[in-house]
């Protein structure tokens, strides 16, 4: 058996790691929320991001965290322009035709990444890497304390963007409403991009977060996604409140079972809770009834 | 004010409105009545800029406003009042007030809020409700404060005492003759004939697309093609 000490530091380390899950999957359930589609090329614009902060590392010298101010304002341009010239238009009004049109681009993406800069991995080497912050008797990582950070104050900033901002209060309107929201006068198109881009704005400030510790290749977004899809259906499809909780849960249960299964079988903890999910409850913790 | 002239639109290979031809003047309201499946709410749709017209013009405010955006339409002031009050469930009531005055400066937003409070007393009780809660007449209240919020110069009302009961019915027309009364033009689309042709100063009776009767509305509260058309007399 561990000490408590043990066990309860990786409590601490999969809370951190599942606030950055939960950045991945806030993004995703909030496309999911007003556009009604899961977004296939989440998993390819997070790889982007990722590789955007490696670029601005390895080509500027820029600092990872420092890069997500550069990357977002990127990021959440090219999600703008993706669903508000591509997605949007390729899609004629169908919500099958959105889920396909982010399929392909998904592919598009993935192809074009491992053209530009074929498979190998890439990592960033910092020298606060490795570093360790202790609290009390736990020793905790830096790269993962600033995640946490990082993420919790993307969390309320989101949080006051839907609740407090015209722009925000539309799009929430246009998630249960969208032919009410038109005859107000709100651009649905318009307020789809820019839900498109919030969620794609979440995907580089992620990947900030993420490159410190990890490494990025063509298809590394797509292993975050699935855990992220998970964390979606987990909080219930569409609810933010949802991905947060569900997202620091699944690091815990992906950092406790690590710990008694090895690392090579640690996310067996987060499908077996993805299966239970479907069977007891699918509507999620905080999901609606349709 | 407001000018249909030989409008054509549809879904797919279905003609729904068939060369259809209305007004409405400054200060007056206008009843347009039919049966379900006449082309009532496609026309709104339609006037409202949600759904493409075929062929046809429709001016406001003397402006072919046919194939300008949904958005447009709102900022010059045509505000629909859609069927089924397509209010955001999921938004407080002061939200929804605050979202329809989108197109609006901000800065007029307090002032319009506290002028649809006055009309609608009900709504400022519960301004942090969230609008799904509400019955079905509060809901319809709601729906059309919001379209206050737009500062609207002509109002489009789609069936608003649909689902309510007659004592709302009852409620709802008074309010609609109230909102005349200050001056605002309305269009109201409806189903409840006797009481909306007693509000009205003309009607419109639509038949499969088009106009097949109109004219004074107390004229035709008389007419025997009327009772025979709608009420099976």
């Amino acid at each position: 058996m561990y000490s408590p000490t043990i066990i309860f530091e990786a409590l601490m380390n999969g809370l951190m790691l599942g606030a950055v899950y939960a950045l991945i999957a806030l993004g995703l359930t909030l496309i999911y929320g007003v556009l009604h589609i899961v977004n296939f090329a989440h998993g390819a614009l997070l790889t982007v991001a990722m590789y955007l902060v490696w670029l601005a590392s390895d080509r500027f010298g820029l600092d990872p965290y420092v890069a997500i101010l550069v990357v977002t304002p990127l990021m959440f341009a090219i999600g703008y322009c993706l669903q508000r010239f591509i997605i949007g238009p390729a899609s004629r009004g169908s919500d099958n035709g959105i889920l396909l049109a982010t399929l392909g681009l998904s592919i598009v993406i993935q192809n074009l990444l491992l053209a530009g800069f074929n498979s190998d991995t890439r990592t960033i080497a910092t020298d606060y890497a490795f570093e360790i912050v202790p609290l009390g008797p736990l020793l905790l990582s830096l790269p993962r304390v600033i995640g946490l950070g990082v993420s919790v104050v993307t969390a309320v900033l989101l949080w006051a963007i839907l609740n407090r901002t015209d722009i925000g209060k539309a799009i929430r309107a246009v998630a249960k409403e969208k032919l009410g929201a038109s005859l107000v006068g709100i651009n649905v198109a318009h307020v789809y991009a820019m839900t498109f881009a919030i969620g794609t704005a979440c995907l580089a400030i992620a990947g900030g977060l993420l490159m410190p510790s990890f490494y990025v290749s063509p298809t590394t977004g797509a292993a975050f996604v699935l855990v992220a899809f998970t964390i979606v259906v987990l909080g219930g499809m569409g609810s933010i409140p949802g991905a947060l909780i569900g997202g620091l849960l699944i690091g815990v249960v992906e950092a406790i079972s690590s710990l008694f299964l090895g690392d090579s079988l640690g996310q067996i903890g987060i499908f077996l809770i993805f299966i239970l999910v479907l069977l007891v409850k699918p509507t999620g913790l905080f999901g609606a009834r349709a | 004010m407001l000018e249909i002239a030989d409008l054509r639109a549809g879904y797919g290979g279905t003609e729904v409105l068939r060369g259809l031809s209305l007004s409405v003047g400054k200060g007056e309201v206008v009843a347009v009545l039919g049966s379900n499946g006449v082309g009532k709410t496609t026309l709104n749709k339609v006037l409202s800029g949600v759904q493409p017209a075929r062929s046809g013009s429709v001016r406001f405010d003397g402006r072919e406003i046919l194939g300008t955006s949904a958005r447009d339409i709102v900022a010059s002031g045509l505000i629909h009042v859609p069927e089924g009050r397509k209010i955001f469930p999921n938004l407080t009531i002061l939200e929804n007030l605050e979202l329809g005055g989108y197109c609006r400066p901000k800065r007029v937003r307090a002032g319009n809020i506290e002028k649809v409070f006055s009309i609608f007393p009900r709504l400022e009780e519960r301004t942090r409700q969230y609008a799904g809660t509400l019955s079905g007449g509060e809901q319809q209240m709601l729906a059309i404060g919001r379209g206050l919020m737009s500062e609207p110069k002509l109002l489009i009302l789609d069936e608003p005492s649909l689902g309510l009961s007659p004592l709302l019915v009852e409620e709802m027309f008074s309010l609609i003759r109230r909102l005349s009364d200050d001056g605002l033009p309305i269009m109201l689309v409806e189903q409840n004939v006797m009481q909306s042709l007693d509000l009205a100063s003309r009607a419109f009776i639509l038949e499969n697309g088009s106009v097949a009767l109109s004219g004074d509305a107390a004229e035709l509260r008389g007419n025997p093609e009327l009772k025979r058309a709608y009420l099976g007399l």
